[in-house]
């Protein structure tokens, strides 16, 4: 059965394993999440659940928003979020989800939006090598050539300085390594996308299954 | 908050009971090995060359002269594997880091001890 649940990264740590040995792990906040609605295909076209995560005030939800939270009987959500894996239907709306819904070692997905970088030349953004520093040249870190002259123009999908980060990425078969759901904690193994304080979405592994 | 969760996490690793022990300090480290089922305990003295980090990630670094080659080992100080950390000599020393004594003879490297 997929399973999902959306979090807060709180920061990275470490902790010891049972053989001693110490591993770093990302911290995520999941105060329960709420089942807010299901999509059938039925009525959708395709399969998912909604998750609303973290209370606000219902004076921040405007009217539509808040008849769609009172269906499932709930107060509003600032984070309201599709989860699309197959095999999600034994949630039923209304229903808390909270962390002890994935086993220790079990894998997952985790997706965020990682940390904006700005303007970026080619260099950071993809990779590129620098040119000689010193020895007379005057060519440092420049984007190079633009590709043949034969089209009279540059190709699609030319790598060249631009906006970086601040994109959806996912981190996948991350190992699940502690759920506390007294304090609301996950612990996942590994480095997770990113800043602090941001919002992930953590679900079943697709590639690789315990 | 998020420090506070993160205290929250590692508080149980955290061990109270150790003794004060700073670099330019002998140590004795006694290191949990598991061979198979057996659980052994090896000792390894030498000299604390730094401490880092901090919280359940705080490590320090041991170096002793093993035949005439030195060798150095950096242990979490909050590990489970090890078994005990013992004092045998307080060192005084004006460094936080130790990293010149590598350079040194054996008579040059000699540290006075605190009183």
């Amino acid at each position: 059965m997929a399973k999902g649940i959306l979090g807060r990264k709180v920061g990275m740590t470490q902790v010891f394993d049972n053989d001693g040995i110490l591993i770093p792990v990302t911290v995520v906040e999941v105060t329960p999440n709420v089942v807010l609605q299901k999509k059938t295909v039925v009525t959708d076209g395709y399969e998912a659940i909604q998750l609303g995560f973290m209370e606000k005030r219902a004076k921040l939800a405007n009217k539509p928003a808040l008849g769609h939270f009172a269906k499932s009987g709930t107060t509003p959500k600032r984070y309201i979020k599709e989860i699309r894996l197959p095999g999600m239907m034994e949630f039923e709306v209304g229903q808390e989800v909270k962390c002890d819904i994935f086993a220790v070692g079990e894998y997952v997905d985790v997706q965020g939006t990682s940390k904006g970088k700005g303007f970026q030349g080619v260099i950071k953004r993809h990779n590129f090598g620098t040119g000689p520093m010193a020895h007379g040249s005057k060519y440092h870190r420049g984007v190079g050539s633009m590709g043949t002259i034969a089209p009279n123009r540059i190709r699609k999908g030319k790598k060249m300085p631009g906006r970086m980060g601040g994109e959806t990425v996912t981190i996948q078969n991350l190992t699940v390594v502690r759920t506390d759901v007294e304090n609301n904690i996950l612990l996942v193994r590994g480095n997770v996308p990113g800043a602090n304080k941001s919002l992930l979405v953590i679900k079943t592994a697709v590639k690789k299954q315990k | 908050m998020s420090q506070q969760i993160i205290n929250l996490v590692t508080q149980e690793f955290i061990k109270n009971d150790l003794p004060q022990f700073r670099p330019g300090d002998t140590l004795k480290v006694s290191v949990k090995i598991k061979e198979g089922n057996r659980e052994r305990i090896q000792l390894f003295e030498g000299l604390c060359l730094k401490r880092q980090g901090g919280g359940v990630s705080e490590t320090f670094t041991v170096r002793k002269i093993s035949y005439g080659i030195g060798v150095e080992r950096t242990f979490p100080v909050h590990s489970p594997l090890i078994a005990s950390i013992e004092v045998v000599r307080r060192g005084l020393v004006r460094r936080a880091h130790l990293g010149y004594i590598r350079g040194l003879s054996a008579k040059a490297s000699r540290i006075k001890e605190k009183r």
